[in-house]
């Protein structure tokens, strides 16, 4: 029978199959941060346990880390208590630790692939609802719970009920405008914030077919905010192309040896899915969103709607009023106060390049405070190594140091009550950003024209 | 872990659609180390301004039992297990609504905080009987996997058949991996 890329990898990683139950599905790698770790941890002392692989899990910090200073120790006490306490538990359980500063260090989800930690066609899961992310290599990805994270130290394997299978087709051409951020927000536009549920996701077509890994990334990125719990890109030579030589990758030799095996991942062609969505590239416009989810957004120049899908009217009213916008409404012209560029979303080396081409020999509007935060400590120095940062400071930025940042506010990072954010993030949820927080979902061009310009508007260039 | 068989209690309805876990609880409360204390802080934001005093009309005043009873797709976002410590710590037991996002089923099912999914048809009525009388008792039956509410009706919920068995008798996940590490070897030995 013709298989799914998913079924083929799912398969390859069961250990066994329960009757009327899950499978134990065993786990190729595992990435940790400080926040969803620690009470893991701590339950697997109580048991007298060490972690079962070590050399499969793999460790960072970034949710609680400052964005400035990051050679002083860190000022929230509890903050620093939790970083200290990763640092412990990957020492005493000898973990490959990334810590502050180490140029090895950032998000999860950003140095994952940029050390060549994930390759293609595993099973790869982090307590972090955007490890799907990884599925950008054609690999089963996803976030899962602090429960689960302590039964991957404890045996590196997981039990996991298959989950239905959907798959999303963009074919044409996208306009120039338009970046992976847009589509990915475009398609949850369509099917709604729990559009996706229990199904896990293969993007197919030619957009994902000519995007590049970063474009990838960012859109496998946002499948759970359309309730999916992970989704996947085929691999190929694009990325192949991108994890050869990377620090974790395998050797050159080795590498040219499993290429062979990695072309294979591949969906057959009479395959079946559970659901199949199909779009357009030509009807996808640079996006923003209006609401309080990420299923709530629309062209960025067109006019605020009276409903979104998969939300009742009085939760729709809610959302309205929390962002104080009303139907009928132009997005183009409001007035924003911050600008955040960064996260596991969009804090790649190519997102800084769109931000910087937009805003070269520009300036900064002077009421804009503009949070600039590279998605790891390699992309930092790329920013700096290609010219970016000088572009940038150039027009009136700050370059920040690598972490989550204001995605969701952990740090120092804030956005004050009421104030509006046009952000590269993944959730506009009430508060995400800081309490009261009015968070704006965006790509890079158009984080970067409300930044030049004060207000949002479509990209001018 | 804390069985679970059935559950009669007043309902805490909270029928909002789209219920994320940052509502559930908000991301500046993760910074600890341990398991304990998130009850007290679950839809914290929405309970209380900025400076901490009680927010007037919330919509939770006046409201108690260990049943939550929430709008469409409860639970999306975040992966933070927090959430489900939070539900369970302030004494939910059951949370019905007509759809919950992947992962926080999986970690209420790992907490004994039993997710009840539901028709809309039935979501709908039971809201709409718990507006007109919010002392009603709700029953959530995990051994017929029913849940019934008098002139609501009954309605069957979907649960795997291992899931069902671990509640009921208190079993969770890791004890049944670690009592087959043999399997996970000869896995590991053949790849």
């Amino acid at each position: 029978m013709d298989k799914t890329l998913f079924d083929k990898i799912w398969e390859a990683h069961v250990v066994k199959s329960l009757q009327d139950g899950p499978d134990v599905l065993y786990v190729d790698r595992h990435l940790i941060h400080e926040v969803t770790s620690p009470q893991a941890f701590s339950a697997l002392r109580e048991k007298g346990m060490k972690v079962f692989r070590p050399q499969r899990t793999f460790a960072t910090c970034d949710h609680n880390t400052p964005t400035q200073d990051q050679d002083k120790p860190i000022s929230d006490p509890a903050s620093a208590q939790a970083v200290d306490t990763l640092a412990r538990n990957t020492m005493e359980n000898g973990i490959t630790f990334f810590p502050l500063g180490d140029p090895g260090n950032g998000i999860v989800h950003v140095i994952g692939p940029e050390q060549g930690i994930v390759l293609c066609g595993q099973t790869v899961v982090c307590g972090d609802s955007h490890t799907a992310t990884h599925g950008a290599f054609g690999n089963i990805a996803f976030g899962i719970g602090t429960s689960e994270v302590e039964m991957v130290f404890a045996t590196q394997c997981l039990m996991q009920n298959k989950p239905r299978q959907a798959r999303i087709t963009v074919d044409g051409r996208l306009a120039p405008d338009v970046t992976p951020k847009d589509v990915i927000l475009y398609i949850i536009s369509k099917l709604g914030t729990g559009g996706c549920t229990g199904c896990f996701v293969e993007y197919a077509g030619e957009v994902f077919r000519n995007m590049s890994m970063e474009g990838r990334m960012t859109v496998c990125n946002m499948s759970i905010e359309m309730g999916a719990k992970g989704g996947l890109v085929a691999p190929d030579d694009t990325t192949f192309e991108y994890m050869k030589g990377r620090r974790f990758a395998p050797s050159e030799e080795e590498f040219a040896r499993m290429v062979p095996q990695w072309r294979k991942l591949k969906t057959d062609d009479d395959a079946v899915f559970d659901v199949e969505h199909t779009f357009d590239a030509a009807d996808i416009r640079p996006m923003a969103t209006y609401g309080t989810n990420p299923g709530m957004g629309m062209a960025v120049d067109g006019v605020i709607p009276s409903e979104a899908v998969g939300c009742d009217s009085a939760s729709f009213d809610k959302a309205l009023a929390y962002m104080d916008f009303r139907s009928g409404e132009r997005l183009v012209g409001k007035k924003i106060d911050y600008v955040f560029l960064g996260s596991c979303t969009n804090g790649r080396i190519e997102d800084f390049r769109a931000f910087a081409s937009a805003v070269k020999g520009r300036r900064k509007a002077p009421e804009v405070t503009a949070w600039l935060v590279p998605g790891s400590k390699q992309v930092e120095a790329m920013i700096e190594a290609e010219g970016i940062g000088d572009v940038l400071r150039e027009a009136g930025f700050e370059l920040r140091q690598p972490g989550c940042s204001a995605c969701l506010a952990m740090n120092a990072d804030k956005i004050p009550q009421g104030k509006y954010c046009v952000s590269t993030s993944n959730r506009n949820f009430e508060g995400r950003q800081g309490y009261g927080a009015r968070t704006i979902l965006a790509g890079p061009l158009v984080a970067a024209e409300a930044a030049v310009n004060g207000y949002i508007d479509i990209w001018k260039k | 872990m804390e069985k679970i068989t059935t559950i009669k209690s007043a309902a805490v309805l909270v029928p909002i659609a789209n219920i994320d876990t940052d509502q559930i609880i908000p991301a500046r409360f993760l910074k600890t180390t341990s398991r304990e204390g998130f009850g007290e802080k679950l839809f914290y934001d929405w309970r209380y301004e900025a400076d901490g005093t009680p927010k007037q009309g919330c919509i939770l005043d006046g409201q108690s039992g260990s049943i939550l009873v929430a709008g469409h797709n409860f639970g999306c976002g975040s992966s933070r297990e927090h959430a489900a410590w939070a539900v369970h710590d302030a004494g939910f037991r059951a949370v019905i609504s007509s759809e919950f996002a992947d992962i926080f089923r999986g970690n209420a099912l790992n907490n004994s905080v039993l997710p009840v999914q539901v028709s809309e048809a039935f979501l709908e009525s039971l809201t709409a009987a718990l507006k007109a009388d919010p002392e009603m008792e709700v029953c959530v039956d995990l051994v017929s996997r029913t849940v019934s509410a008098e002139g609501v009706g009954s309605e069957t919920f979907p649960i795997v058949g291992y899931k069902r068995e671990c509640l009921m008798k208190g079993y969770s996940d890791i004890d049944y991996l670690l009592s087959d590490v043999a399997a996970i070897l000869d896995y590991e030995s053949k790849h």
